[in-house]
């Protein structure tokens, strides 16, 4: 699904990613953690595209196609979804007109025709439920005047809506109230199957009890310094970062 | 979910997609301006004498005014000995059906997207249309006729109906009132006329499609609008020009009349010529737009749509004249390249208890100067007057620029007056957001603007509002940079 080889990126000449390796397969569940200020949310607008980075170093493959070349839409339209950490508002847009274009352009991408509205809106409201919005979201403007939970919960709404093969969700559990942590996690759990991969950004445990990762990766200055199974997530809740620190300095 | 909402779909050409000439037969006045051209162009529309007249003594007027200096304009000097006065499509007889209309003038409805008979079909709009300066042909003119309204071209108007004319004619917007409002009243030459008789409510929109055509012409179209006691109208026009490289002169008046209960809505998409990328061409659309709320009551809504023009200078504006009277302007103002524009609206509150409300969107692109210039005036005799204004700017990239001139004149302490005003730049945080989720950056950007216009675009008629956010996706192409 993605193949991230040695990726060095930085920005404003500040080496950020310094030769990153990440492999995910169809249907896995990637945690990544680590300390503030190491790179995680960089390396998801990176994968999704954003502008202003210096790629130095590096291949990434997802699903065969040479991600780093395409453009965002590109490689949104092939099935890459970010849930962004901090989610912008758009006034005057309302989510199902934003949410429609997006489907619209992701299916014309695909030489699908565009999706008939009363299919659309079942597909919303399907969806909607999943997330337990409430139902005057529909016509209100994306993100604006949203508490900071329900734009979080929006973005799972647009993941579940979009469907896509590879989502990448940056600390989506922040700022969330336990409901609405098991929402959203919820909200995932319901969209895992074989063909559908996540990558985590988390900074805490409470969030791997309800999705459960296949994987756990520490990020420590820009690179993945250790890899385990859930259990890994467990032992750094216990013992904080420093044991890893040390580690990697040692090396 | 609002389905207008979502015209954002087929993206045109960048190029002004209007601006192809029609091959027809015309028929001019020689150039220049005197008394002579303008008695020619009185007796060419059979006008009685109190119209020839009252065209020569607003001539007088004009030749001793000076042409407008505004600071906020770059305005080439305009010789108005070289412009033509009249131009009209031969033969100039009204038409009785589509089949006597010039065929060459059908195949121009139809690339403006405008076939009359769709348009009767479709939408039950009922429709003047303008070219150059003689009113072509009136649509519907029958079901109107039933129901006592009288909606026809001005110059039938002068013919037909005299008296109204010649009782409202520069009732609101007098000969002397500016320089361009004089131009226009000694040479105006055609333009539509409707009335409301009381308590009649229009059943369907009415409009007039305006078109330059010829070269080296200005069109001065004149619009004498009266809703009688009770009575609502919604009113549209929609403006288009070919491209050229001269300077062609729009200076159109426009005049409201509101009686006791009665409701305006006057509704315009403005899409003249706005000149080549480098500047050069383009229309110069200086327009005065007035109504006056006389009853009490009544309201006047301007909604604007302008992406055209090389220049506009434009202020559509309410007399608050009658007790509880209400005004609305609601604008959307886009200028991309070498485009200026200046726009805005004046509210007079006279009578008591009247209201007003402004929302104002002005987006800008390339090296554009968008200004809005608005005044409140709240007389002494205006108690508990209210007004309302958002003035919001969009700036699409750093070399345009975008100002906002909001006067206030308060002489009654009852008064409340509010105005807000922001200005944004459309952010790369959005821009990316939107892609990540599959739009291209154009489609972004459009969805953006669209949302930031919403409010004023919702005022359009459905018919219209389709049209404005074609425009506005059009002329929006490419703007990103
Ligand atoms: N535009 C920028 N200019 C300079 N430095 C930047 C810029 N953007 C990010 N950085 C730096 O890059 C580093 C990595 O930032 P990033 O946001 O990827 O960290 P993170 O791992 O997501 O942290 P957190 O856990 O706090 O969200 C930080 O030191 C940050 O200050
Ligand atoms: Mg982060």
């Amino acid at each position: 699904m993605l193949d991230i080889q040695n990726l060095k990126a930085g920005i404003n000449g500040k080496e950020i990613l310094k030769g990153l390796d990440l492999k995910i397969g169809a249907g896995e569940v990637h945690a990544i953690m680590g300390p503030n200020g190491t790179g995680k949310s960089t390396l998801g607008n990176i994968l999704s595209g954003r502008d202003g980075y210096e790629i130095t170093d590096g291949y990434v493959d997802f699903d065969g196609l040479n991600l780093l070349e395409m453009d965002p839409e590109e490689r949104a339209q092939a099935g890459l979804f970010m849930a962004f950490q901090y989610p912008v508002e758009i006034p005057g847009v309302s989510n199902a007109n934003f949410l429609k274009s997006a489907v619209n352009e992701i299916r014309k991408a695909r030489g699908e025709e565009p999706m008939p509205a009363p299919q659309f809106l079942k597909l919303l409201r399907e969806k909607m439920a999943l997330v337990e919005m409430k139902k005057d979201f529909i016509g209100r403007s994306v993100n604006v005047g949203f508490s900071g939970g329900e734009k979080k919960r929006n973005e799972i709404l647009q993941m579940a809506v979009l469907n896509p093969k590879l989502a990448i969700l940056d600390e989506t559990d922040s700022g969330l109230d336990i409901d609405a942590l098991r929402i959203v996690a919820n909200g995932v759990n319901k969209l895992r199957t074989p063909n559908n991969s996540f990558i985590v950004i988390t900074h805490y445990q409470r969030l791997l009890d309800y999705i459960v990762p296949d994987f756990v990766h520490v990020m420590y200055e820009g690179r993945i310094v250790k890899s385990g199974d859930k259990t890994l997530a467990l032992e750094l809740e216990a013992k904080g970062y420093d044991w890893i620190k040390e580690e990697f300095a040692a090396i | 979910m609002n389905e207008t909402d979502q015209i954002l779909e087929n993206i045109g050409t960048t190029e002004y997609k209007y601006g192809f000439v029609t091959d027809i037969e015309q028929e001019f006045a020689p150039k220049g301006l005197n008394e002579d051209i303008i008695r020619f162009i009185s007796e060419k529309k059979g006008e009685p004498e109190w119209m020839t007249e009252w065209r020569l003594k607003a001539y007088k007027v004009w030749s001793r005014m000076k042409a407008p200096n505004w600071a906020h304009l770059n305005l080439r000097e305009i010789d108005y000995q070289d412009i033509i006065y009249y131009a009209a499509p031969k033969p100039k007889e009204e038409k009785k059906s589509l089949d006597e209309v010039d065929p060459e003038l059908l195949k121009t409805f139809e690339k403006l997207g405008i076939s009359l008979e769709e348009q009767k079909r479709l939408s039950g709009v009922a429709m003047d249309v303008v070219v150059d300066s003689v009113s072509v042909k009136t649509t519907f003119q029958k079901t109107l006729k039933e129901k006592g309204i009288i909606f026809c071209s001005m110059s039938e108007a002068i013919r037909e109906h005299g008296d109204l004319v010649r009782q409202y004619i520069g009732s609101v917007v007098p000969a002397n009132d500016n320089f361009f409002a004089a131009l226009n009243s000694a040479v105006f030459s055609d333009g539509s006329f409707c009335y409301i008789p009381k308590g009649v409510r229009c059943p369907m929109e009415l409009s007039t499609y305006f078109r330059i055509n010829a070269a080296g012409t200005g069109q001065f179209e004149r619009t004498l609008l009266i809703c009688d006691a009770g009575g609502y109208v919604s009113y549209l026009e929609g403006c288009t020009a070919p491209s050229r490289d001269e300077n062609q002169l729009h200076a159109a008046v426009v005049e409201l009349i509101c009686m006791d209960d009665a409701e305006i809505k006057y509704s315009t998409v403005q899409n003249w010529y706005p000149g080549d990328k480098d500047g050069k061409g383009g229309v110069y659309n200086l327009v005065t737009k007035r109504g006056k709320c006389q009853g009490n009551n009544s309201k006047i809504s301007w909604t604007q749509v302008e992406t055209g023009s090389a220049i506009t200078w434009k202020y559509p504006s309410c007399l608050l004249i009658g007790d509880g009277a209400i005004g609305e302007f609601y604008s959307v103002a886009v200028t991309n390249n070498y485009q200026q524009a200046d726009t805005g609206t004046k509210m007079e509150h006279i009578g008591k208890n009247t209201t007003s409300r402004i929302v104002s969107k002005g987006i800008s692109m390339g090296k554009s100067s968008n200004s809005y210039r608005g005044l409140v005036r709240v007389h002494k005799t205006a108690d508990n007057a209210r007004n309302f204004s958002q003035c919001d700017s969009l700036l699409m990239n750093p070399s345009c620029g975008a100002h906002t001139f909001p006067y206030m004149e308060v002489h009654n302490k009852s008064a409340k007056v509010e105005h807000e005003a922001t200005t944004s730049k459309i952010g790369d945080d959005i821009l990316f957001y939107c892609q990540q989720r599959g739009l291209s950056e154009e489609q972004a950007v459009s969805m953006i603007v669209n949302g930031f216009c919403k409010e004023v675009m919702d005022n359009l008629p459905m018919e219209f509002a389709v049209e404005a956010r074609k425009l506005l996706e059009i002329s929006l192409e490419g703007s990103v940079g």
